[in-house]
């Protein structure tokens, strides 16, 4: 390997030391020590403490909310890329470096807004709440705010996709006599799928470990509107001899779904640059 | 998007030229606005989009400002100024993110010259690595810390027979918002520096430059644009980071409590006033950086184009030829 690309600029031993060394201590040490602590436990106790009717809910919003707000996070990530990418209207380039805002707005400020837009005399809760949507303190206000938080990672992916499309394809399917509607569904969304999977994918690993803006808008009722993150945090400050371990345990299993989940993603943008 | 505009200014000339090859047909195709959709269709998706933007991203923001001077801007000031925690959540964040952001910068340079300059086993492994704390839920990124320094913890007994702390202290709180923002700086140099290749800088070294030299006159000159929009970014997740200071810090008000935690603290003391205009000040940092990264991503683009000149260059020839 070496011959490919001999190490003649300078700098190989010292680059390249110091980023293992840095990465040690700040990403392998920590995580090997999370993961030594919940084998500490025992195979029951380790089930007893990720596996209580209290977690199981827990996973349950955390992993249900993430997935539908994803889901709308896809649809309304293409419809804006769409939008974005294919016409022209007046304040677009506004509208363009505004889909940023969630990535550069603290979870907390998210939070602190969302939660109180949609309490019963908030500015848009004086509407929905008479009509029984209750966008705050409830599963919906998770919902939401992790739509916030997911849409920009499905219109970042999409915009690139979108503008590098192939517009040969979509005339060539209108000359065949395809209506708009049929040559989008056999023609373009096929050549977007990756790139809407990703999106989609991005939006909900983000959600699984979601904290700040959540804690905020949810309420935190245990069996109710507690996500898996606020139950480590309380795990945590019980202050039981064994609730640090269990926090852990519980811990490790987020750990774990985002593993797969960034394996997935890994995966799926080698997909889609192989399709570009 | 840019890329393809210069592309089309750069081969319309050609168009004109009736040169009989088959390439003319993508040119005229790249050319036409690519939307045949019905002005119905187009009029209908985009006020969906405008629709849903506006409630997600314009209402909040806005709603940050009105309520955070509700009570007219003497309050607003007062409630900024007037609280001394609120005072010193707005001092250590400034403390804090710099820390932090200065830390990942040296890494992100160093990571990303090993990375780029320098064929290794186990080099994509590293690169897998470095995104690694963007997967991690920030709780967990918290609690990883709080394991590794609590008085149970894996150096806890250690730090306390020596009389250190780490935990609920400001250390600690640089530690994992470093931590947090890791990959951020080498994310963005890494495609940036491979891009560029060492093609000048192993003709700097040729003509005897010595690596100082190299880094200060070839490399930084070239990366500073992409670095640039690295640091950005990572202050800004810095400077908001709550979920994984909220578990190092122990959240004692005056002391560890970053400006996004107090936000936290004042809603939790029904303290909403305080807690917008605190919000507010963050909001306006978030609005500054999403400025500064057009500005940047500007630049960026600029360069890249500069970069790709050669290709299209040969191309213009072999049209005319």
């Amino acid at each position: 390997m070496a011959q490919a690309n001999p190490r003649i600029l300078p700098g190989y031993r010292l680059s390249i030391s110091f980023t293992l060394l840095y990465l040690s201590v700040l990403v392998i040490i920590p995580l090997g020590a999370c993961v030594v602590t919940a084998t500490q436990l025992t195979w029951d106790q380790f089930r007893a403490a990720v596996w209580t009717e209290r977690a199981r809910a827990a996973y349950a919003l955390t992993f249900g909310a993430s997935f539908i707000a994803a889901c709308i996070s896809a649809i309304l990530g293409l419809l804006i890329a769409w939008v974005l990418v294919r016409y022209e209207f007046p304040g677009k380039r506004i509208f363009d470096a505004l889909v940023d805002l969630p990535f550069a707005l603290p979870t907390a400020v998210a939070g602190l807004v969302f939660s109180n837009l949609y309490v019963a005399n908030g500015w848009l809760g004086r509407f929905l709440v008479p009509l029984g949507i209750e966008g705050a303190y409830s599963r919906l206000a998770v919902v939401l705010v992790l739509v916030f938080i997911g849409f920009p990672f499905v219109v970042r992916t999409l915009q690139p996709v979108l503008g590098a499309l192939d517009a040969e394809a979509e005339e060539a399917a209108g000359l065949l006599g395809a209506s708009r509607w049929q040559t989008f569904r056999r023609v373009t969304f096929p050549a977007i799928l990756p790139g809407l999977l990703t999106g989609f994918a991005l939006a909900f690993a983000r959600g699984l470990g979601e904290y700040g803006s959540v804690v905020f808008v949810s309420g935190n009722m245990p069996f109710k509107t507690e996500i898996a993150a606020f139950l480590i945090v309380s795990r945590l400050e019980e202050g039981r001899p064994n609730s640090y371990r269990e926090a852990t345990a519980i811990a490790t299993v987020l750990l774990a779904a985002s593993f797969v989940m960034l394996v997935f993603i890994n995966r799926l943008e080698a997909l889609s640059r192989r399709s570009a | 998007m840019r890329s393809a505009e210069l592309k089309t200014e750069d081969l319309s000339p050609s168009d004109g030229v009736p040169s009989g090859s088959g390439s003319s047909v993508p040119h005229s195709a790249l050319r036409t606005p690519r939307s045949q959709d019905p002005r119905w269709v187009r009029i209908t998706l985009t006020s969906l989009a405008l629709l849903a933007m506006t409630v997600l991203v314009v209402i909040p923001v806005i709603s940050v400002f009105v309520e955070a001077f509700a009570d007219g801007a003497g309050a607003y000031w007062n409630n900024l100024t007037g609280d001394a925690d609120t005072r010193h959540a707005v001092l250590l964040t400034l403390m804090v993110a710099p820390l932090a952001v200065l830390c990942n910068l040296v890494f992100g340079v160093a990571a990303a010259w090993a990375i780029t300059r320098f064929k290794f086993p186990g080099r994509t492994l590293l690169v897998t690595l470095i995104d690694v704390p963007f997967s991690v839920s920030p709780i967990v990124a918290g609690l990883m810390f709080v394991i590794l320094f609590a008085g149970w913890g894996v150096f806890g007994p250690w730090l306390e027979a020596n009389g250190l702390r780490v935990l609920f202290t400001v250390p600690g709180l640089v530690l994992v918002t470093t931590f947090v923002t890791l990959p951020f700086v080498a994310r963005e140099l890494i495609p940036v520096m491979e891009a560029i290749g060492p093609d000048e800088e192993l003709a700097a070294l040729s003509l005897g430059a010595n690596g100082r030299q190299i880094f200060w006159r070839i490399t930084l000159p070239n990366i500073k644009w992409g670095l640039l929009y690295g640091v950005i970014l990572c202050n800004a997740r810095a400077m908001g980071e709550f979920g994984a200071v909220y578990v190092v810090s122990g959240r004692i008000a005056g002391e560890t409590c970053t400006m996004p935690l107090q936000v936290e603290v004042l809603f939790q003391d029904f303290n909403s006033p305080a807690a917008f205009a605190l919000a507010s000040v963050l909001t306006m940092l978030a609005v500054v950086t999403l400025l500064l990264k057009v500005w940047v991503e500007g630049r960026v683009r600029g360069q890249k184009a500069e970069g790709s000149e050669e290709p299209q260059m040969t191309q213009k020839d072999a049209d005319k030829t």
